[in-house]
């Protein structure tokens, strides 16, 4: 696939509110002002849970949007942070828990699903499309497995429930409106992170070997090591957004990392759209309002296919997802805005 | 016009935002959230859950205490993760304060302990029936009225040993809580009468290929027990009956609950003669049972005779509103009375009087069952023997129960 990157023309002249753009601080406004017109309902169930799926479609779209690599086993890394925490941290499942304090078991947790993620990489990184799709939902799958049938460490079917969010600075961080917040802090850090990334030269040098990886490679660059640099920080992310999960939860369990969550992440990332790191967080919004209120609009039968029906009609307007519909728009209402008035 | 457009389109998001408080201003309605899969595996078993929840709203007339009953409706797909996350969508979206589910083992157990962050919630179940959603660690606002998987077995373990004449039975069931229940309360009688079990698999939801698991049953076993749900069942059943095994089977609750017996295929000849025990049974004489079974048959797309999952949807569906009428419909003290209604609640359903212990778990009859062909070739369950009144603990006294230690993939064992 070709997608094509806005060119960067920074010029000296440009302060750092007009890098930034417009359209950032309107929507930085909007999602900081969010908690105040949003019940708790929608602060979390809604918005929490978009920002943690964004952040999974997110480390997707480092992988497919730049390095051209199609994952389907971003939720497995997500779950390995996710165990992590219910492992190390503390669980009301009698099984291990060994109560390790926050501050200790997030950075664990999330060097576990880094690390993970760059061996699922590491295995991978040799194919291409189609089979790198293959390869790594067999990863998925197997993990699932794994997870559902060993009772030692996993807790099988039941897994691990019970688990808090932590307190401190005397806050509660699984109530609705900290939580938000720290779901918003953590996914607008990805989300510039991966931005900033994808200008850096590491950023530059990926998307070359995606598009060109033989030219790429007779000038001297390591292809594999790029790649498999790519997985462990879309690891980072996936591992973060695995953390907020599982206290989002308050448990995990096999369910949490099935095949069908992974199938929600792809759906995510596509139907927001890869050319722009904004689009799963899109994809993820709408992902969630319709498996929320699918129910309510078409009664508990048939609710499963107005998702796929909406899915389908997304896809097939604008096959770039939401974010290539909005760049077809875009010039209409430029159009529009030059008549003059009524 | 542009500007209106826009002030619209603002409008209606506001209005989007805030209808959760504005949705609670109805007085004449009483909402209750209805809890069940309708995705995934047991997709049938959470229809026909629906169904009997629906039978005894229908059977009130729609209203309760001069109120109308709202249902609203909440889907899983049997993993404990979606089933908090329809409660809490229900619970804190919707509104209830009142809700009836979830229908599986591990779901039962997570929404429990969801209930405990929601006390001015009161939860009834739906047909989950894992033991540990009551036994241990219960939560002060979830109610059972429908009884717990070990009690569906009481008089089996002995029948398939005194009667039947099985000493060795190797077992196949479902690889969480529930099952591990159902193998619980069936060996708790057949290894005290004498039996062994020398063989236990257990396979996850949703498998397809048995090949391996039939191929590890032992050659020398007199019987098998398989508790399998849905779509599990009859693969299992299939593949048994394809593979040339002979092995006569005791079934699970829902093995040969009418989820099953109505799916098509040479699976009759398999599971004629099958015994088994559950809270139901399909050729009950018992009038009020048969007038359960016409009610039943109204709602669409039902069975010949309802299943378990109808049968326990409906009994707490029946408590539920019951617990409402008496209490005038009010649940604005955070459902206090109605609490107290409910613990002190006791009546007759269609398969006999229900109570609850003091763990908020019903205490009812049993049915001991054989899988016979009816009059029209349809598979029924014939009422074999009715045991009187099976409280959680199968008789036992509690602290002699409680010593026999957790259900789980290990514990009883009999080899």
């Amino acid at each position: 696939m070709s997608l094509a990157i806005p060119a960067t023309s920074a010029t000296p002249q440009q302060n750092w509110l007009e890098k930034l753009g417009a359209g950032h601080i309107i929507l930085a406004v909007a999602l900081v002002l969010y908690p105040l017109v949003a019940s708790d309902f929608f602060l979390t169930q809604i918005g929490g849970y978009s920002l943690i799926f964004g952040m999974l479609g997110l480390s997707l779209m480092l992988l497919a949007g730049y390095g051209g690599m199609v994952s389907l086993a971003q939720i497995t890394v997500a779950g390995i942070a996710a165990y992590a925490i219910a492992i190390l941290g503390n669980n009301n499942s009698s099984i291990l828990g060994l109560g390790w304090p926050w501050w200790l078991a997030v950075p664990f947790a999330v060097l576990a699903a880094a690390l993970a993620s760059a061996l699922i990489g590491w295995i991978s990184v040799r194919t291409e499309g189609i089979y790198t799709i293959m390869i790594t939902l067999a990863i998925a799958t197997a993990t699932f497995y794994f997870a559902q049938q060993n009772y030692a460490i996993f807790n099988g079917h039941s897994g691990y429930a019970g688990i808090r969010a932590p307190v401190f600075w005397s806050v509660n961080w699984r109530d609705p409106r900290p939580f938000y917040y720290l779901c918003l802090g953590l996914a607008a850090l990805s989300y510039a992170a991966v931005l900033y990334g994808s200008r850096s030269t590491f950023g530059m040098t990926l998307q070359a070997i995606r598009d060109n990886p033989r030219r790429m490679r007779a000038l001297g660059y390591h292809v594999t090591a790029h790649k498999v640099f790519a997985w462990l920080l879309a690891g980072v992310i996936a591992g973060l957004a695995g953390v907020l999960l599982v206290w989002f939860n308050g448990r995990v369990s096999p369910g949490t990392i099935g095949v069908d969550a992974a199938i929600d992440v792809l759906i995510i990332a596509v139907i927001g759209g890869l050319r722009h790191p904004i689009g799963p967080f899109l994809g993820a919004v709408v992902v969630v309002l319709m498996q929320t209120f699918a129910i309510d609009i078409v009664g508990a039968e048939r609710f499963n296919t107005l998702i796929g029906m909406v899915f389908l009609v997304i896809v097939f307007v604008s096959p770039d997802g939401i974010l290539g519909l909005w760049g077809r728009i875009k010039p209409h209402l430029a159009q529009e805005s030059l008549r003059p008035g009524p | 016009m542009r500007m209106h457009r826009r002030t619209l389109l603002a409008l209606a998001v506001f209005t989007g935002l805030t209808a959760p408080s504005m949705a609670l201003a109805a007085d004449d309605t009483i909402k209750i959230g209805l809890l069940a899969t309708f995705e995934g595996p047991f997709t049938v078993l959470g229809e026909d859950g629906e169904r009997g929840a629906m039978t005894a709203v229908a059977e009130m007339n729609g209203t309760v205490a001069g109120k109308k009953i709202e249902i609203v409706k909440g889907s899983s797909d049997a993993s404990p993760d979606s089933a908090v996350r329809a409660a809490r969508k229900l619970v804190e979206q919707d509104g209830v304060k009142v809700l009836v589910g979830p229908l599986s083992g591990d779901e039962g157990i997570a929404v429990k302990d969801y209930a405990k962050t929601q006390p001015n919630v009161t939860f009834i179940n739906g047909t989950s029936a894992a033991q540990d959603t009551t036994l241990r660690d219960p939560a002060e606002n979830f109610f059972r009225f429908s009884t717990d998987g070990a009690q569906w077995m009481a008089g089996l373990g002995t029948y398939a040993f005194k009667d039947k004449g099985y000493k060795k039975v190797a077992t196949v069931a479902e690889d969480y809580s529930f099952p591990y229940t159902q193998v619980f309360g069936f060996m708790a009688e057949f290894c005290k009468a004498g039996g062994h079990v020398p063989s236990k698999s257990w396979v996850p939801i949703g498998n397809k290929d048995f090949s391996s698991v039939i191929a590890a049953i032992p050659e020398d076993v007199d019987a098998i027990y398989v508790a399998l749900g849905g779509a599990d069942a009859v693969n299992f059943l299939t593949q048994y009956q394809q593979g040339g095994g002979t092995a006569p089977l005791i079934g699970g609750s829902i093995t040969v609950d009418q989820t099953v017996l109505t799916s098509k295929g040479k699976l009759k000849e398999v599971l004629k003669g099958t015994p088994s025990a559950g809270p139901t049974a399909d050729t009950n004489d018992a009038p009020a049972w048969k007038a359960f079974v016409e009610a039943y048959k109204k709602q669409p797309g039902a069975f010949p005779s309802p299943s378990l999952f109808a049968h326990g949807y409906y009994v707490d569906m029946k408590a539920t509103l019951l617990g409402l009428d008496q209490v005038g419909g009010d649940v604005s003290d955070g459902g206090k009375k109605l609490r107290d209604a409910l613990s002190k609640l006791s009546f007759d359903t269609p398969t006999g009087k229900v109570s609850l212990d003091k763990n908020r778990n019903a205490i009812a009859d049993i049915f001991l069952t054989e899988v016979t062909e009816g009059a029209d070739g349809n598979l029924l369950n014939k009422l074999v023997k009715v045991v009187p009144q099976v409280n959680q603990t199968l008789g036992i006294p509690e602290d002699e129960f409680m010593k026999l230690g957790a259900v789980n993939r290990d514990n009883p064992s009999c080899p």
